[in-house]
Formats: structure tokens, C-alpha cells, sequence
């Protein structure tokens, strides 16, 4: 697998479709934590045919959107330490009770980012092995939800692919993703490799194989 | 004689607070953060502390202070990258600090486990990864689970929003974080409160913190906020 010059590159989705398409995806009722970043725009897309419940690992169950200036108070925060709100029926719990809803399995879906993921599913997404090793509640989510959704570009901003044939970072969870959203396809780990779920109408698959290194088949 | 475990200055709550002492402290980032009682450790001068937290400070306000200040030979957290985090991070890029990296809802179970008299516990959190390594595995119907063992400190230093004078607390909402478990892990629980109520005022169905786990409270009835202290360049001491 050779690196990919950056310009060559075919524009994928955006963010927002990528988002949209995952919220497309979670059925009505569903206990959901997104991860810090990207993965939060998933919240925006949510249809008005279902009602989707926001855990935020520091103990917030029914997690609202970002508050006005003067609302904010600072004892009433997300995952990533930013003032949110919360919703009708929501509630707060502590630190062991709100990770037992993870390691528990009562969380049905978890949608975070990635650095890298492998064709049986590993997933590194909180160490680069360089700095101050932080990994937050990345590890709790991937073992205990029930589903985890990976949101992601299909490939590094230098142009190497994310998706692998096994990852060199270090790992987050062995074997613990179900499925893919890239800016290029839809994908599921499956025994056979990286199964396109759906392809972006502007790539062919023959394009989406030549920048993932791993088995791809439809 | 009444029992009453509230007490009249930081002078008298931190009295048992020794050097090497092993200390839980509270809070989310700045949510739930005792910081005048880590202000009152730095006035102290106790040094060779093992702190457990979920975060390694911000700023040089509360534990980004203390650390600052160099008390602190050993951190225990799951996210010692804060945005605002200089203290920490400078120790540590010399060697001066040690860090125990703690996934976050492990390190929460290990606490809760040690309040609850359990020595260890398995989890399917962090097997496969380098965190796992020289720890015991074990296979439960076809699933491999890593051994977590009990964390307990000498004592925890909590922030909570209501108390009276047996010790049992309320939070304020996200507040809440690792306070409470971390009350049950310690051997002794100091704990800075905002308002002090009489017993019969705090409603019994909404006590999260059971005063058998609280061992002094102290009033502190307008807490520094963090966010506040940095952008206004705050420094402790």
C-alpha cells in the first residue's frame, strides 16, 4: 500500500452527511453517547419520526444542547468539559453508576472517531504513542456498548488509509466495531473483511479498495 | 452530645493530612473540584502525595497548584491532557511526576470497589490493549476479561453543594462525578460545602452521600470557580 498524493483524492461526504447518515441509522429510543468532536454532530440530524436519549459519561443521563451565555453554569458540563444542558427526564448519576450504564451493555450505541481501525473490527483512537497518554472513558465505551459506530475520514490527512489490515497504534478495544462511517462508504466488520453497506455515488468500489488496506467486498 | 463533624478552619479539617499520604480528589475537570481544600494542602506545605483523580489540573488553580508546587510525586487519572493543564504536563516532560494511566469508568469501579469491601473485579474494559499488560486474564462464556483491583486512599477531598452536620451530602447536577464513591473508597473524607443545613432541612430521599462516609466538613460558601481564576490569571499561592 503506497501513500495516496492528497490532491489526487476524491472529495467524499461532508461531515454533515456523514452525521446525518449515522443518525439515520440509530431507531427511536435508543441510549446514545457521542464522542467528543465530530461525532457530536449527529445530534443535529436527528428526524422528528424518533426520540433519541444523550449519555455524557461524567454522569449525565437526557443531555441537551449547548446553552445560551447566560445559562451556562459550570457544575453542569459534558464529556469533553463543556456547558451543556439537560432535558425534561433527564438525571445525573454518579461516575460508577453512569459506567455501569457502559460496561453494563445499556448503552446501544456509541459513536466515536479513529485513528485507526482494523478489518476485525480493533480500534485505535486515543494514543499516537507520543505525549502524555490519555484515554479518558474511549476504552469503557468500545468494551461495554452495544453497538460502536466509528465516524471518520476514510484517510489520514496525509493521505494513508485508516481503515487496515491491522492496526499500529496502540489499541483502544480488540475487535469491538461494528461499523464505519467514512466520507467514502458505509462499512460493517464482518468475518470476510470491510462489507459496503453503502458507497459514495461519486467512487467506485475498485477506488474504495485502492485506499483501504483490508479486504473490501459488496 | 450532639455529633457534629463540622469543622471551624482548613487548619483543623487538614490536621491528619501527612506527607506520603495517598489522596482522592473529587471533580470532573473544574465540576465537583474541592479547590480551597487543595489550596489549604499548599498553605500546609504536605509534600509526597499520590493523587487519584480523573484529570491533572488546570491553570495554577486547585490540583494544577498543588502539582505546581511539586506536593505531588504520583498521579492516578484517565485524562492527564486537560486543555488548560500547564503544571502537570511540565513535571511530567522532565520526569518529575509519575502517571498511572487509568481507563475512566475503570478507575471509577476500582474506587467504588474499595468502598464497597471488594479487592478486585473483572472487566472486559482495556483487554487487548496495552493497558492490560500484567494483568491477570480470565475467559467468562467465551469472553476475555482482565483483573482490576481495588483503589483506596487515605483520604478524599470532595466538593459538595448541601450538608449538615452528620456528613450527608447533595451535589449540584454534573457536579457530582466521583465525589460520592470517592467519599466510600477513603479512610477519611474531608469535604468543602457550600451551604450547611440543619439535619431536618436536607429531605432524606435526597441524600446521594450517606454521612457514614463523611468524616469532617468544612463551609466554604463561595468556592473559587476555576474557568473564572484562570481567565482572570490566578495563581495559588
Amino acid at each position: 500500500m503506497t501513500n495516496i498524493n492528497t490532491k489526487d483524492l476524491i472529495k467524499g461526504w461532508d461531515r454533515n452527511t456523514i452525521a446525518s447518515k449515522i443518525a439515520n441509522d440509530l431507531p427511536h429510543s435508543s441510549y446514545v453517547n457521542l464522542g467528543i468532536g465530530m461525532p457530536e454532530l449527529v445530534s443535529q440530524y436527528i428526524k422528528e419520526d424518533r426520540e433519541i436519549i444523550y449519555h455524557s459519561e461524567n454522569g449525565l443521563l437526557g443531555m441537551g444542547p449547548s446553552p445560551n451565555e447566560n445559562e451556562i453554569d459550570l457544575d453542569l458540563i459534558n464529556a469533553g468539559k463543556k456547558p451543556v444542558s439537560i432535558l425534561p427526564g433527564g438525571s445525573f448519576c454518579h461516575h460508577a453508576d453512569s459506567f455501569s450504564m457502559i460496561r453494563g451493555g445499556h448503552i446501544d450505541y456509541c459513536i466515536l472517531g479513529a485513528m485507526e481501525i482494523s478489518v476485525t473490527g480493533d480500534l485505535a483512537n486515543w494514543s499516537t504513542g507520543k505525549g502524555i497518554p490519555a484515554v479518558g472513558g474511549a476504552m469503557d465505551l468500545v468494551a461495554g456498548a452495544k453497538n460502536v459506530f466509528v465516524m471518520t475520514q476514510h484517510l489520514t490527512r496525509e493521505g494513508k488509509p485508516k481503515l487496515v489490515q491491522k492496526c499500529t497504534l496502540p489499541l483502544t478495544g480488540a475487535g469491538v466495531v461494528s461499523r464505519i462511517y467514512s466520507d467514502y462508504a458505509v462499512l460493517d466488520i464482518t468475518d470476510d473483511g470491510f462489507k459496503v453497506i453503502q458507497l459514495n455515488e461519486d467512487i467506485t468500489i475498485e477506488y474504495l479498495q485502492s485506499v483501504t488496506d483490508g479486504n473490501i467486498y459488496q | 452530645m450532639q455529633i457534629n463533624k463540622i469543622k471551624k478552619d482548613m487548619t483543623e479539617i487538614l490536621s491528619d493530612v501527612f506527607d506520603g499520604a495517598t489522596i482522592m480528589v473529587g471533580g470532573f475537570g473544574e465540576a465537583g473540584s474541592p479547590i480551597e481544600l487543595l489550596h489549604g494542602l499548599i498553605d500546609k506545605g504536605t509534600k509526597d502525595l499520590t493523587i487519584i483523580a480523573n484529570n491533572s489540573g488546570n491553570g495554577k488553580v486547585g490540583l494544577g497548584a498543588l502539582i505546581g508546587q511539586r506536593q505531588v510525586k504520583k498521579v492516578i487519572c484517565s485524562f492527564a491532557r486537560s486543555a488548560k493543564g500547564v503544571t502537570f504536563p511540565e513535571l511530567y516532560n522532565k520526569g518529575e511526576i509519575e502517571l498511572e494511566v487509568v481507563p475512566q469508568g475503570t478507575l471509577a469501579e476500582r474506587i467504588r470497589a474499595a468502598g464497597s469491601g471488594i479487592p478486585g473485579f473483572y472487566t472486559a474494559t482495556g483487554v487487548g490493549t496495552p493497558l492490560a499488560k500484567g494483568k491477570e486474564e480470565k475467559i467468562f462464556n467465551g469472553k476475555k476479561y482482565i483483573l482490576e483491583q481495588a483503589l483506596k486512599a487515605d483520604f478524599a477531598f470532595v466538593k459538595a453543594e448541601t450538608a449538615d452536620r452528620y456528613g450527608n451530602l447533595t451535589y449540584n447536577k454534573t457536579a457530582r462525578n466521583f465525589n460520592p464513591i470517592m467519599c466510600m473508597a477513603a479512610d477519611i473524607s474531608l469535604v468543602q460545602v457550600k451551604n450547611i443545613l440543619e439535619p431536618s432541612e436536607i429531605n432524606p430521599e435526597h441524600v446521594i452521600t450517606p454521612g457514614i462516609f463523611v468524616q469532617s466538613l468544612i463551609n466554604i460558601e463561595n468556592p473559587i470557580i476555576e474557568t473564572n481564576a484562570i481567565e482572570e490569571g490566578m495563581t495559588y499561592p
